[in-house]
């Protein structure tokens, strides 16, 4: 980290060493899920479960060091998060709304 | 108005006190527009997930058309596309002009070898009749669920709007390409590129959850 | 202080018409809305004649009672008055116009954080704008502005120009919402912490939160409905076991949000005039910010009582129904801030004293029905009626456009420079809140009734009110062409108008009339709160 830090003017610049590991991570993580996928009968009914899991990891390997947000300020951080809180409203009350539903028995 | 002057050896606009002001503010401003990338898309999501729980045989159905190997490939190469925009940025951050502009270059080389991976599966799929919601050639394709359609749909407008922004991003990455081999990027001002990096890492995100969910969970 | 003695402001620094349309100044794209706003309200409004011409007589007798050719081209004028009124009047309205012109000059900034941006908005607003008015030339839509499938899908008319109208529209809304986030942010005076900003600015930060959040689901949504009307994708359509129900989630999820995008700012309006004409500080700052943000928040959990008939689950009906309660508890807070703030105040009867007073009580009836209405047993009588229509009009009509006739006059010596004769703007508030009220209390009662909404005709019983509400149609539109009038003689032949005529305490009062380019002479310090006035 102190490497490169020259005068960037306070910008934190991420060695490349870290970038490349990253890199390599996420690399691995997608051949982990076309493995997992390759054995998803033996491991049901967890393969969605496993494939988004690993997924998410990914998400938060290139959200934290690719986009930068593990060294941005907090705020950029809420900010970006916000869209998946209200994702997550909408598809909550859709699903509340969906299965909830009675289905209804024509007495015709 | 918007009369700039120089701060540092950086474009300063006027209502901004300084570098570090502007900078602080634009990034602020890509981060909220990012938000409204993930909503718009999320919404594509939303639906998905919803008619794949009401329809799971019908969507396992219209996966064994997707061909996870070409999903697989492209998945490594929007990853590595990820790395090389990461790069371009940091040699941008280190002075160090000409590798940026071959890491910006190689990223777009990679969205174009995404696209024509795209192209080659899309046409497939119209060869065998497969066409989006109600256009499905149902004679051609002979579905076991009649509402096959409708899983086509979403394929092909998550993947389709997908691969919209990749474009998109082609053109953004290109105009910072440009701008940086004019010399307009230093360690102290490189916002645009970060801009467009943050975009290009979004695209990347999005195809993260994508791949599992149209070409491994169905 | 603030002023220049060579007599240069905005207006005149840069001449000539084509400096306004490269402008960067916030202050002159404030008014390149004003005035095409104000053209889309006039479009809107005959329209809004148009059916309430219709709606004089029911169509019993062939010659007296129809005014429009039949039904099919009634549903098309209320899709177009609705559609216009909503999407190209309300939404960019006052945070296009008013906040455009006084989020920077009230925070002590130069402009918003990105001037190019904002301008790019205007041009996306007027793109828009152009394609949805282009629908009007070839087949009309006539889907109502709510666009519910499966209607929308196989309706005949040019339904994926206006929804991709109303999609580049909600990208220039998009746009604007987050130049003002990070203005708010970014762009605050020396000393001008948070709680130091005039409500005003809180009600379009709130106010430009939602147009962040909410608007890309509208955006989506939209698409996916062209993507339907053209490939037939089959999400919202029963045919492919789509569901239309979810049409209607996705939609009211921004659309809900959106009523709150159109009357938190005339909120903020509201808290200016009321605090400046009774020169008594607000009572309740803080209440009043907080529940600005909360009502913000608390609006996106609120859209399913739209939707109480839909075919919604009774379990989702509850739950919305319950919460929608919850979103009355900040804006009556207001309600009861802006009395107190009135009590033992020097009230002046400027004209926008009157129209923030008839803001109150007008938004306290619109508000209070929205209440009935979120009651479930009650809107399972009252969906689709009249009663509902006339909800909607009391606080978008009653409250945002008081708010933003009131914002106009007390705004109008800075914007311009000149002073506006009181007499023409009262007598133009007298006509709008009395027509107003003729025009659209008579619909509660025909909505309990029963009088369908979106019909073309009604039963006989009917008349009466209608006949009613008709004339009170022609009232408002006399109130607005007085007040039309009174802003263009300002502008022609008015006085010349003080840096602060009102005596108001926030910043865009402490600088010249109109204010120069650049807005301050000097870079405010600010010390204490914005209304510092007992």
């Amino acid at each position: 980290m102190a490497q490169k830090q020259s005068h960037s003017e306070g910008h934190h610049v991420t060695p490349l060493a870290i970038y490349y590991k990253i890199g390599l991570a996420l690399f691995l993580l997608t051949f982990l899920t076309v493995g997992a996928h390759s054995i998803r009968e033996h491991i049901q009914p967890f393969a969605a479960l496993v494939a988004f899991s690993i997924a998410g990891v990914k998400a938060y390997l290139v959200m934290a060091w690719f986009m930068h947000l593990k060294y941005d300020k907090p705020s950029n951080r809420l900010i970006f998060s916000l869209g998946f809180i209200f994702l997550a409203v909408l598809i909550g009350f859709c699903a509340l709304d969906i299965v909830s539903r009675v289905a209804q028995n024509s007495i015709l | 108005m918007s009369t700039n002057r120089l701060v540092d050896g950086v474009n300063v606009a006027s209502h901004y006190r300084d570098a570090t002001h502007q900078y602080d503010s634009n990034k602020e401003g890509i981060w909220l527009f990012m938000t409204t990338e993930i909503l718009m898309f999320g919404g594509l999501f939303v639906g998905y997930i919803i008619f794949h729980t009401l329809y799971p045989e019908m969507f396992a159905e219209g996966a064994t058309y997707l061909n996870w190997k070409l999903g697989f490939i492209n998945t490594l190469v929007l990853i590595f596309s990820s790395l090389t925009m990461a790069l371009g940025i940091y040699y941008c951050q280190v002075n160090q002009r000409n590798k940026a502009t071959l890491a910006l270059a190689v990223t777009i080389l990679c969205g174009a070898i995404f696209m024509v991976i795209k192209y080659f599966e899309y046409t497939h799929k119209f060869h065998l009749g497969i066409f989006p919601g109600e256009k499905l050639n149902l004679e051609m394709v002979k579905p076991e669920h009649a509402n096959l359609g409708l899983y086509f749909g979403f394929y092909y407008c998550m993947s389709g709007l997908h691969g919209l922004h990749v474009l998109i991003g082609m053109g953004l990455i290109t105009w910072v390409m440009i701008k940086n081999i004019k010399g307009e990027f230093n360690s102290k001002y490189f916002t645009p590129v970060e801009g467009v990096g943050i975009f290009w890492h979004i695209i990347d995100l999005i195809w993260i959850f994508l791949f599992p969910l149209l070409y491994l969970v169905g | 202080m603030g002023q220049h003695s060579s007599g240069k402001n905005y207006i005149n620094e840069e001449p000539g018409l084509l400096s306004w349309f490269g402008t960067l100044d916030h202050k002159r794209i404030a008014l390149l809305y004003f005035v095409t706003v104000m053209f889309f309200f006039l479009i809107g409004g005959i329209m809004a004649l148009l059916l309430r011409l219709e709606l004089f007589a029911p169509n019993v007798t062939q010659n007296v009672g129809q005014i429009l050719k039949n039904g099919d081209v009634y549903n098309q004028v209320l899709t177009y008055h609705g559609a216009m009124m909503v999407f190209m009047v309300i939404i960019p309205g006052i945070p296009a116009i008013l906040g455009n012109f006084f989020l920077p000059l009230q925070l002590g900034a130069k402009d918003v954080a990105f001037p190019r941006l904002n301008l790019l908005s205007w041009y996306v607003f007027m793109t828009g704008a152009a394609l949805a008015i282009c629908t009007f030339f070839s087949t009309k839509v006539d889907t109502g502005w709510t666009f519910y499938t499966p209607y929308s899908i196989r309706t005949n008319g040019a339904v994926v120009m206006m929804v991709l109208a109303a999609f580049i529209m909600g990208m220039s809304s998009i746009l604007t919402g987050l130049n003002f986030i990070v203005t708010v942010h970014k762009l605050r005076a020396p000393g001008m912490t948070m709680f130091r900003i005039p409500l005003f600015v809180w009600a379009i930060y709130s106010t430009a939160i939602l147009q962040v959040l909410a608007t890309p689901v509208l955006a989506i949504t939209l698409l996916l409905l062209a993507m339907e009307r053209v490939f037939g994708i089959g999400i919202f359509d029963p045919k492919l076991g789509g569901d239309p129900v979810l049409f209607q989630h996705f939609f009211w999820f921004y659309s809900h949000p959106a009523v709150y995008i159109m009357i938190l700012p005339a909120m903020g309006v509201i808290s200016e005039i009321i605090t400046t004409h009774a020169k008594k500080t607000i009572f309740g700052y803080t209440a009043i910010a907080f529940s600005s943000i909360g009502i913000a928040l608390v609006s996106f959990f609120v859209w399913g009582h739209h939707m109480f008939v839909s075919g919604q689950s009774e379990l989702a009906g509850i739950v919305f129904s319950f919460i929608t309660m919850l979103v009355g508890v900040p804006t009556a807070i207001k309600m009861f801030n802006w009395l107190a703030t009135l009590y033992k105040g020097s009230i002046q009867f400027t004209a926008p004293m009157l129209y923030a007073l008839g803001f109150l009580f007008l938004f306290a009836i619109g508000g209070v029905t929205g209440i009935i209405l979120a009651v479930t047993a009650v809107d399972v009588h009252f969906h689709d009626t009249y009663f509902v229509v006339a909800h909607f009009h009391y606080v978008m009509v009653g409250g945002t456009l008081m708010a933003i006739m009131g914002g106009f006059f007390h705004w109008f010596p800075k914007m311009f420079g000149k002073v506006y004769n009181e007499l023409g703007a009262q007598l133009s508030w007298v006509f709008i809140f009395v027509g107003f009220n003729v025009t659209f209390f008579p619909q509660f009662i025909l909505g309990a009734k029963g009088m369908p909404r979106r019909y073309f005709d009604y039963i006989p019983e009917y008349e009466q009110l209608n006949k009613i509400s008709t004339i009170g149609s022609w009232l408002i539109t006399i109130g607005f062409l007085i007040g039309l009038y009174t802003m263009i003689q300002a502008l022609r032949k008015g006085a010349k108008a003080a840096d602060n005529p009102w005596g108001s305490k926030t910043l865009e009062w402490q600088t010249s009339s109109p204010p120069i380019m650049h807005n301050f002479d000097h870079e405010p310090t600010v010390t204490a709160g914005p209304y510092e006035y007992k």
